[in-house]
C-alpha cells in the first residue's frame, strides 16, 4: 500500500477517534461553571455544582437509589447468570444453544417494548417505584452480560482439570470452589462490572417504573436535562467518566502487570 | 455418582432460575403488550388498523427505518477503514483504538447525549464554528440530522468490533497471492480481502440496524418533535395517553420488525458459517 | 516417604460392561492386575483401554459389572473417594497454583498437617527431581517438566494404585524415551500399582510387566511382552505387537500340520485349523532370505517373491518382500557381503515351528492404526 493511502487512512480514524472521544469531553468544562447554563465553552469557574450534587436531595437521594439498585442487581445478576453459564457449559449442544439464545433476548428485545410490557405488570401488582421492582427488571437486563463473560471464561476453562482434582480426592463443591471458581473469577468479576454499570445506567424502564418516592439517577439526569439547563447533570457525567476511566486504567494496568509476572 | 464425560445431567436445574426471571420480568410483560394490542380498549386488530392508517405513524414508522439506514450506512463508513487499522498495527496502538471506540459508553447513555446536545445547540460549538467559517448557522438539534449523528457516535462499537473480528481472521496472504498474480492493488482489495470481510459489515450492519431501529434516548433528547422515532411514539402513547393499545401495538410492530431482521441475519450467518471453510 | 510405603493394591476387573445408547465400548471385560504389577493397556484408538481406565478410576459410570481395589469393591464410589491416583495426557495442572500447591493439593484435601504436608511434596518433588521448580507456576515449566509434576502430584498421597492416560503422548520422542526410564525407575521404587494406557506398543514393551491387547471393547490376550511377541493368540495381537509376515489363503490338514497357499507355493505350520478363514505369521527376524538359486530343504517353508524394499537399520536391514498373491513379506537379517536388490527374485525361508497358525480374524494394520471403524 503505497504512502498517500495510508496517511489519508490514518487521518480519516484519527478523526473517527477525535468525534467518538472529544463530545464527551465537552461536559467536563461545562460542570464547572459559573452560571446557571449549558452554553460552551463556560464562564468562570465554581464547584457549586458538585455541591449541588450532594446537598440536593433530589440529587443525593437518586443517587443513592442507583446504587442500592446497581449493587444488588450486580450480586443478584451475576449469581443466577453464573450459575446459568455453568448449566449451559454442561447441558448438550442443541438445548444449550436454545436456553443460551432465549437468555440472550433482553439485549435484542427494545427497550421501550419490554418497558411497556414492564410497567403494565408493575400496576398491576404494585412494583412501580419499588426496590424490588427496579431490581428485578435491572436482573433480568444485565443476565445476557454476566451469561456471555463468564460463558466467555468457561469457554476457554479446561473442564478436564475438574476430573484431575476429582482424582486428587475433591469432592464436587471442593473442586469448584478450588478449582473452577478462581479460573473463571475474571469472567464473574466482569460480569459483575456488566451487571453494575447495565444497572447504574439504565434509563428507558427506569423512565417508566420510576415514582417520586424512587427516582434512579439516569431517571434524574433525564428529567432535568428535560426541564432546564442544570449543569449539574454535567458534574454528574464528568464524575462517572473519572470513576470509569480510573476502573479501566487500573484494570488495563493490573492486565498487563499480570501477563507480564 | 457422576459421570464426568456425559454432558446433561441436573444441568437444566443450573439454567432454571434464569429462565424464570426472564420469563416474570420479559416473557409476562411481552405478553402482556402483544394482549393489550388486541385487546384494548376492544378486542380485535383495531389498534393496527389504527396505526397503519393514520398517515403520522407512517412517517414515524417509515422514518425509524430511514434514520436506522442512515445511522447504518455512517457506521460501516467510518468503521470499515478503523477496524482495518486495528488490525494492522502494534498491540499499544490497537488498545488505544479500541479505548477510543468504547469512550462513549464510559458515561452514562443519558449524559451521553447531554453532550451532544451541548454541541448541536443552535449557539453551540459546531454551529459558532459553521458561523466564523462564515456560513448561515443550521439547525442541528431537534432535527433528524442531529439524531443520526449522536445514534452513530454510540452504535459505532458495534460495528467496530465484529468487523475488526473477521477482518483479523483474513489472511493476508491471499492479498498477497493475488497481487503476486499481477492484480493492481484496488483489484486485489475489491476481489480478495473485500469478499472476505463482507461477513463482518453484514454482521455489524444488522446489529447496528435492530439497536437503531429501537432507539429511544437519543431520538428524544436530540430529536425533538419532528424527529420522532417509533419508540418516543410508543412512550407517548402509553405514558402521556395512557393508551395501552395503541402503544401496546407500536411495540409490537417495532418488535416484529426486529425479529424478522433477526431471523434474516440467522440465515446469514449460517450462510457465512457454511462460506467459512474457504476463508481462512 | 518410606515409612508410609505399602505395596501396591490388586485391581479386579470383573464381567465390566460399558455401553453408550447401542454403542459397546466394554464388552464383558474382565482382568486382574497383581499387587505391585506394571499392567498396561495397550491398543489401537477407540479399542476400549481408556474407558477401562476411566471406570477404574471413577470417571465413568459402568453399566454392568464390578470392579475390585484391593478387596474393595469401587463401583458405587464417586471418583473422588476412590484414593487412586491419575497421570493424564493433557498434564492437567492447576494453572492457578504453583508447583508446590499443585502437590499439596490432595494432601490438603486429606487434611494432612502442614509440616507432614511439606516433607512429603519435598519428597515428591525429590522423586520426579523437579526440587528447584517448587515456586513456578505451569506455565513456566516445560511439556516433560509439567509431566513429571503431574506424576509427582499422582503419587504425593501414596495411592496404592497409580493410573497413567497416554502421559507421553504429548512428547517428543527422545523425551518420551527419557521419561519412560523415570517412570519405570519411580515404580521401582514406590511398590505401587501401576495402570498405564498406551497406543505405542514399544512402549508397552519398554516399560510393563504384564500388557493386556484391547481391540473393539474386548481383551484379546493378557501376558508379558515376549508371551504376546512370540505366542500371539489372535492374529490382531501377532499384528499389532512387532512386526510381521501374514500369509492368508486357502488351507488344507497334513497330519498334525495345517498348510496354506500362497500363489502356486503351500507353507505349512504345526496345528490343526479351526473353523473359517486361517492365517500363518511368521516374525520377521525368523526369516532368512536367500538366492532362487539356493538349494531346497524340505524342512523348511518357503516362499518366492521379489525384494520391493530394503530399509537400512543400522543393526541390520529389513527387507519387504512382494509376494505371489500380493502379499507382503517382512525380513530382517544381519548385514552381508551381499545385499539383495531391489526387484531381485529372493525366496523366504523358515521353520515350520516358527509360524503360528491363527484364525483370520480380519484385522488389518489400517484397522489398527485407527484409520477404520
Amino acid at each position: 500500500m503505497n504512502l498517500f493511502t495510508r496517511l489519508s487512512i490514518w487521518l480519516f480514524c484519527a478523526a473517527v477517534a477525535v468525534w467518538l472521544v472529544a463530545p464527551t469531553l465537552v461536559i467536563v468544562p461545562i460542570s464547572f461553571a459559573q452560571k446557571k447554563s449549558l452554553a460552551f465553552p463556560p464562564d468562570g469557574f465554581s464547584l457549586q455544582w458538585y455541591a449541588n450534587l450532594f446537598q440536593n436531595p433530589e440529587w443525593s437521594r437518586s443517587i443513592i437509589s442507583s446504587l442500592k439498585v446497581a449493587v444488588i442487581v450486580a450480586a443478584v445478576a451475576t449469581i443466577i447468570g453464573t450459575v446459568a453459564a455453568l448449566g449451559l457449559e454442561r447441558m448438550k449442544a442443541r438445548p444449550a444453544g436454545l436456553v443460551r439464545a432465549i437468555l440472550i433476548t433482553p439485549m435484542i428485545v427494545p427497550g421501550v417494548v419490554m418497558a411497556i410490557g414492564i410497567y403494565a405488570v408493575y400496576l398491576d401488582h404494585q412494583l412501580v417505584g419499588t426496590l424490588t421492582g427496579y431490581v428485578l427488571a435491572h436482573s433480568m437486563l444485565a443476565i445476557p452480560f454476566v451469561v456471555i463473560a463468564v460463558g466467555a471464561s468457561l469457554s476457554v476453562f479446561d473442564a478436564r482439570l475438574e476430573t484431575a482434582a476429582a482424582s486428587l480426592g475433591a469432592s464436587r463443591l471442593a473442586t469448584f470452589f478450588t478449582i473452577t471458581l478462581p479460573l473463571i473469577a475474571p469472567g464473574i468479576l466482569s460480569g459483575l462490572l456488566f451487571a453494575f454499570v447495565t444497572s447504574f445506567d439504565e434509563v428507558i424502564v427506569a423512565l417508566f417504573i420510576n415514582s417520586p418516592a424512587m427516582k434512579t439517577l439516569p431517571v434524574q439526569i433525564y428529567a432535568s436535562m428535560t426541564r432546564d439547563s442544570d449543569p449539574t447533570v454535567a458534574a454528574v457525567g464528568t464524575l462517572m467518566f473519572a470513576a470509569t476511566t480510573i476502573i479501566i486504567a487500573a484494570g488495563l494496568w493490573f492486565g498487563t502487570r499480570r501477563r507480564r509476572s | 455418582m457422576r459421570d464426568f464425560f456425559s454432558p446433561g445431567r441436573n444441568s437444566f436445574w443450573l439454567v432454571l432460575p434464569a429462565l424464570l426471571l426472564l420469563l416474570v420480568a420479559l416473557g409476562y410483560p411481552l405478553a402482556q403488550v402483544v394482549l393489550r394490542s388486541f385487546t384494548d380498549p376492544e378486542p380485535g386488530v383495531g389498534n393496527y388498523v389504527w396505526f397503519f392508517s393514520r398517515p403520522v405513524n407512517l412517517a414515524v414508522f417509515q422514518r425509524t427505518f430511514v434514520v436506522a439506514g442512515w445511522v447504518t450506512v455512517l457506521c460501516v463508513v467510518l468503521a470499515y477503514p478503523y477496524a482495518w487499522l486495528m488490525t494492522s498495527v502494534g498491540p499499544n496502538m490497537r488498545v488505544l483504538l479500541v479505548l477510543c471506540v468504547l469512550v462513549p459508553f464510559w458515561v452514562s447513555g443519558v449524559v451521553r447525549t447531554l453532550a451532544w446536545v451541548i454541541l448541536l445547540q443552535d449557539s453551540g460549538v459546531i454551529n459558532r464554528m459553521i458561523m466564523a467559517m462564515g456560513f448561515e448557522k443550521i439547525r442541528l438539534i431537534r432535527t433528524q440530522t442531529g439524531v443520526i449523528i449522536g445514534m452513530t457516535q454510540v452504535l459505532l462499537p458495534f460495528m467496530v468490533m465484529p468487523l475488526y473480528a473477521v477482518m483479523r481472521g483474513i489472511d493476508l496472504r491471499l492479498v498477497q497471492a493475488a497481487r503476486s498474480l499481477g492484480a493492481r492493488p484496488m483489484l486485489a482489495f475489491l476481489q480478495i480481502y473485500l469478499p472476505l470481510s463482507l461477513p463482518g459489515v453484514f454482521g455489524g450492519a444488522i446489529i447496528v440496524f435492530i439497536l437503531g431501529l429501537g432507539f429511544y434516548i437519543t431520538p428524544a433528547l436530540l430529536g425533538g418533535p419532528r424527529a420522532t422515532m417509533l419508540s418516543t411514539l410508543a412512550q407517548q402513547q402509553v405514558l402521556q395517553q395512557l393508551n395501552w393499545g395503541q402503544g401496546g401495538a407500536m411495540g409490537v410492530i417495532l418488535l416484529v420488525a426486529t425479529l424478522v431482521l433477526l431471523a434474516f441475519a440467522g440465515r446469514f450467518a449460517r450462510r457465512r458459517y457454511q462460506m467459512g471453510a474457504g476463508g481462512k | 516417604m518410606a515409612e508410609t510405603r505399602h505395596r501396591g493394591a490388586a485391581v479386579d476387573i470383573r464381567a465390566v460392561t460399558k455401553t453408550y445408547g447401542s454403542f459397546t465400548a466394554l464388552d464383558d471385560v474382565s482382568l486382574r492386575v497383581e499387587p505391585g504389577q506394571f499392567m498396561t493397556f495397550l491398543g489401537p484408538s477407540g479399542s476400549g483401554k481408556t474407558t477401562t481406565l476411566n471406570v477404574i478410576a471413577g470417571f465413568t459410570d459402568l453399566t454392568r459389572g464390578e470392579i475390585l481395589i484391593g478387596d474393595r469393591s469401587v463401583g458405587g464410589l464417586p471418583a473422588h473417594k476412590r484414593n487412586v491416583g491419575v497421570v493424564f495426557q493433557h498434564y492437567a495442572l492447576f494453572p492457578h497454583m504453583t508447583v508446590t500447591g499443585n502437590l499439596a493439593y490432595p494432601l490438603k484435601l486429606r487434611r494432612v498437617a502442614a509440616a507432614e504436608r511439606d516433607r512429603r511434596v519435598a519428597a515428591a518433588l525429590d522423586m520426579v527431581r523437579l526440587t528447584d521448580f517448587a515456586h513456578r507456576y505451569p506455565s513456566e515449566l516445560s511439556g516433560g517438566q509439567q509431566q513429571r509434576v503431574a506424576l509427582a502430584r499422582a503419587m504425593v498421597f501414596d495411592p496404592p494404585l497409580l493410573l497413567m492416560d497416554e502421559p507421553l503422548g504429548a512428547l517428543d520422542k527422545k523425551l518420551r524415551e527419557w521419561l519412560q526410564l523415570e517412570i519405570k525407575r519411580i515404580h521401582r521404587e514406590l511398590g505401587t500399582t501401576f495402570v498405564y494406557v498406551t497406543h505405542d506398543q514399544e512402549e508397552a514393551l519398554a516399560l510393563s510387566d504384564r500388557i493386556a491387547v484391547f481391540n473393539k471393547g474386548r481383551i484379546e490376550q493378557v501376558g508379558s511382552g515376549s508371551d504376546l511377541y512370540d505366542r500371539p493368540q489372535t492374529l490382531f495381537v501377532g499384528r499389532f505387537i512387532g512386526e510381521s509376515t501374514v500369509l492368508t489363503g486357502a488351507h488344507e490338514t497334513r497330519g498334525q500340520e495345517t498348510a496354506i497357499r500362497v500363489g502356486d507355493e503351500w507353507v505349512a505350520a504345526p496345528g490343526l485349523a479351526g473353523e473359517g478363514r486361517q492365517a500363518l505369521l511368521v516374525r520377521p527376524e525368523k526369516i532368512t532370505l536367500v538366492r532362487e538359486d539356493a538349494a531346497a530343504d524340505p524342512a523348511l517353508n518357503q516362499l518366492s517373491g521379489r525384494v520391493g524394499e530394503a530399509i537400512y537399520l543400522g543393526s541390520g536391514v529389513k527387507y519387504e518382500v512382494t509376494l505371489a498373491d500380493g502379499s507382503r513379506g517382512v525380513v530382517r537379517m544381519a548385514l552381508t557381503d551381499r545385499p539383495f536388490a531391489l526387484g531381485e527374485p529372493v525366496r523366504m525361508r523358515w521353520r515350520k515351528e516358527d509360524a503360528r497358525l491363527l484364525p483370520d480374524d480380519g484385522s488389518s494394520l489400517a484397522a489398527q492404526s485407527g484409520e477404520e471403524p
